[in-house]
């Protein structure tokens, strides 16, 4: 059973895409950042990514970047990230990944990190610096203990490496929208319906895009050919700025209730 | 000696992505054609006579290879009884081993038809060399240097930009090279239709290490080929400075089957390891994953990457390419700390002796070129004085002399207050371009 793919799927069944949020683990402390991930639950995301703070996110724009730099300032402990997930879990009904670059899932050790996050009722990890052909040791410990890994699908991603992405998915496939880090943009490239076609056509039952998303009206244009919409520059700002309020407001106005 | 080599198998051989259990190719999905494309280029153009050719035609006419390899007696005697021999790489156009990697990436990025370069720089050696190549080439050029390092290698920053290139100051982290690693990559990501990332050492993703490596290896094989001539024998040692290793890969390389010869790599001790602020990744680190590569790292318990510590900018990385990681663990090389302050010493018994100012990068082999002597010399004072030592002297140190200025107090008190002054203002300077690109780069 795979909690990510039947939250997704239960979207589906409404006619609708799955709406994905992701914030920080511990922004811009555990009390809020546990706070802010159940108004976001609670305004309409389907699957939540809890980011965990690293220190040195190749993947990641100036908003996100100067988010995680703070937490991990003030003395961020990888022991925050089960109990975010853990309340969070206990909160809500959705599905809780955690987005993480490997070297802290490598340092604790992919057996131990898999067991924690599956005893913190996570649902698995999206990772943004593993592609499968490194993945041995992480994909064995999450079939171990029934987690979810997400990998991700670029546009210069070759068919035979979509394939090897689907196959190696497990929950949905990351399709990246664009090529660069992530942070708001105006416009939706248009790479990333070609990602999603092409890795529905290598086989992924279910792409879910992100980087770059930020209103509404893209949320609606890439729920038109995707299987779910991931929002997170856009949800962190509106922590920076307006506290849980705000993401709860942003929320619901990304995923169509407001 | 070691287990492959008894096995039949040469360390000569290794091509990565793995070195035992160091390497890979440990990033983003999205850079993963462009490291096949950079691979597989690379590839075809090693067999390649006509790029071979003219890679040795820029080495020889643009470089001014092959680089002395000349012997410093009044060095070695205040060190003990050995000989020291210097490999000149400070000779090299633009004053560092690093134009060897530099002239033959910029060739395959024009093989591939990028038109932009980007490239991180520590000491701010490499970011030159590059943005050497690029007005040699006509090519665009960014290069990322962390805000601390601006401010030590101030007047590298100067020469980038007289070269042409654009200098970026990264202010995020420890504001060293591991962040300005981190911000070429995120340029990289959003750029690599056009643009090729010239990482300037023997670290990161698959092909990098070994592909470095290859561009360096001129070093060792001309070293190997003067000791033959010059003295009809090998060396007893080699020494090298490490910083991510590209000096010490280049020097190693041609020895690694030669088992009488000792290969010595020279992590920076900083203030010494037991106080935590050093660079000495091999000593101190243990297995870990940065920036594309298995290998020994800095990390905290959690696996954040620790910050480094070194008075060399060049050294200045928690981290070392995998390759190092593997000779370390097998033992066909030893990897010991030096400390800022027997660096220091080194580098002004150099100056003095020989009338050579060396970059503090290599002062750092020097130094542990003298320990070498030194514990020789105590043990056997007859049989150390038949040794020899080869020693990379991977850079020259005009960059270094602000710094060593200060370490020594050699300046006057009212050109003190001058060049804080200066410094100040370079700060201010480099504030405001860094809001221009800021701003750049969320358009
Ligand atoms: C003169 C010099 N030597 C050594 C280094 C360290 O690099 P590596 O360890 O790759 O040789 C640098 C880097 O900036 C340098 O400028």
């Amino acid at each position: 059973m795979s909690i990510t793919a039947d939250a997704v799927e239960a979207a589906r069944a409404e006619g609708r895409s799955a709406f994905i949020g992701y914030l920080p683990a511990g922004y811009p402390d555990k009390e809020t950042s546990i706070a802010a991930a159940i108004a976001l639950a609670e305004n309409g995301a389907d699957v939540l990514e809890i980011g965990i703070p690293y220190s040195d996110p190749v993947m990641d724009g100036p908003v996100i970047q100067q988010a995680t730099t703070e937490v991990l300032a003030r003395g961020f402990r990888m022991d925050e990230v089960f109990e975010i997930v853990a309340a969070v879990t206990a909160a809500t009904d959705a599905a809780v990944l955690v987005m993480t670059y490997w070297n802290l899932i490598d340092r604790m050790g992919p057996e131990v990190f898999a067991r924690r996050l599956a005893e913190a009722g996570g649902a698995g990890a999206i990772t943004p610096d593993l592609t499968p052909d490194e993945a041995g040791a992480w994909i064995a410990a999450a079939e171990a203990h029934d987690l979810d890994r997400v990998f991700l699908a670029a546009p210069t991603s070759t068919p035979e490496r979509m394939r090897r992405i689907a196959e190696a998915s497990r929950g949905f496939v990351y399709g990246v929208s664009l090529m660069g880090v992530t942070g708001a943009r105006t416009e939706v490239s248009d790479a990333a319906e070609r990602v999603v076609s092409a890795a529905h056509s290598a086989g992924a039952g279910r792409v879910c895009v992100g980087l770059g998303v930020s209103t509404r009206s893209h949320v609606e244009e890439i729920g038109g050919y995707a299987d779910g919409v991931i929002v997170g520059t856009a949800l962190v700002a509106a922590l920076r700025d307006g506290g849980v309020e705000a993401v709860a407001a942003k929320a619901a106005e990304l995923s169509g209730r407001a | 000696m070691t287990d492959s080599a008894a096995a039949g198998s040469s360390h000569r051989d290794a091509e990565g992505p793995y070195y035992g259990p160091y390497g890979g190719r440990w990033m983003p999905e999205s850079l993963i054609a462009a490291l096949d494309e950079v691979e597989q280029t690379f590839g075809e153009a090693r067999e390649d006579e006509e790029f071979v050719a003219e890679y040795q035609r820029l080495c020889r006419d643009y470089t001014g290879r092959p680089s002395l390899l000349a012997e410093v007696p009044r060095f070695a005697a205040e060190q003990g009884a050995a000989r020291i021999l210097l490999k000149r790489e400070d000779l090299n156009h633009t004053g560092s081993h690093k134009i060897n990697n530099v002239l033959g990436q910029a060739l395959l990025a024009r093989r591939m038809g990028k038109t932009r370069l980007i490239a991180e720089t520590g000491a701010g050696q490499h970011g030159v060399a590059t943005a050497t190549a690029a007005a040699l080439m006509g090519m665009e050029c960014m290069i990322y240097m962390g805000a601390e390092d601006t401010r030590r290698q101030a007047l590298n920053v100067a020469r980038m930009r007289l070269l042409g290139a654009e200098v970026v100051a990264v202010e995020h982290g420890a504001k060293t090279l591991k962040d300005a690693i981190n911000e070429a990559l995120r340029d990289w990501v959003a750029t690599v239709e056009n643009t090729h990332y010239l990482l300037g050492t023997v670290t990161g993703p698959h092909p990098f290490p070994s592909m470095v490596r290859w561009f360096h290896q001129v070093i060792g094989e001309e070293a190997r080929e003067q000791m033959l001539a010059q003295e009809g024998r090998l060396p007893d040692a080699v020494a090298a400075c490490v910083g991510g290793g590209s000096n010490a890969m280049g020097l190693f390389h041609a020895f690694l089957d030669d088992a009488e010869v000792a290969l010595h790599g020279y992590e920076a001790g900083g203030d010494g390891v037991e106080t935590g602020r050093h660079a000495a990744a091999i000593t101190l680190g243990r297995s870990g994953v940065l920036h594309g590569a298995r290998s020994y790292l800095m990390q905290d318990e959690d696996g954040q990457t620790l910050d480094s510590h070194s008075i060399s900018a060049g050294l200045d990385y928690p981290s070392v390419g995998p390759e190092h990681a593997h000779l370390a663990d097998s033992g066909r090389a030893i990897y010991e700390p030096v400390t800022d302050a027997e660096c220091m010493t080194a580098f002004e018994t150099l100056c003095r002796t020989e009338g050579i100012i060396p970059a503090i990068e290599s002062a750092h082999a020097l130094a542990g070129a003298a320990r070498l002597s030194a514990a020789w010399t105590a043990e056997d004072p007859a049989a150390a004085a038949e040794k020899i030592i080869v020693v990379s002297l991977s850079g020259r140190g005009d960059k270094d002399v602000g710094t060593a200025a200060e370490w020594f107090d050699l300046l006057d008190a009212e050109q003190q207050e001058q060049q804080e002054q200066q410094e100040q203002q370079d700060e201010d300077e480099q504030d405001e371009d860094e809001q221009g690109d800021e701003t750049g780069v969320q358009a």
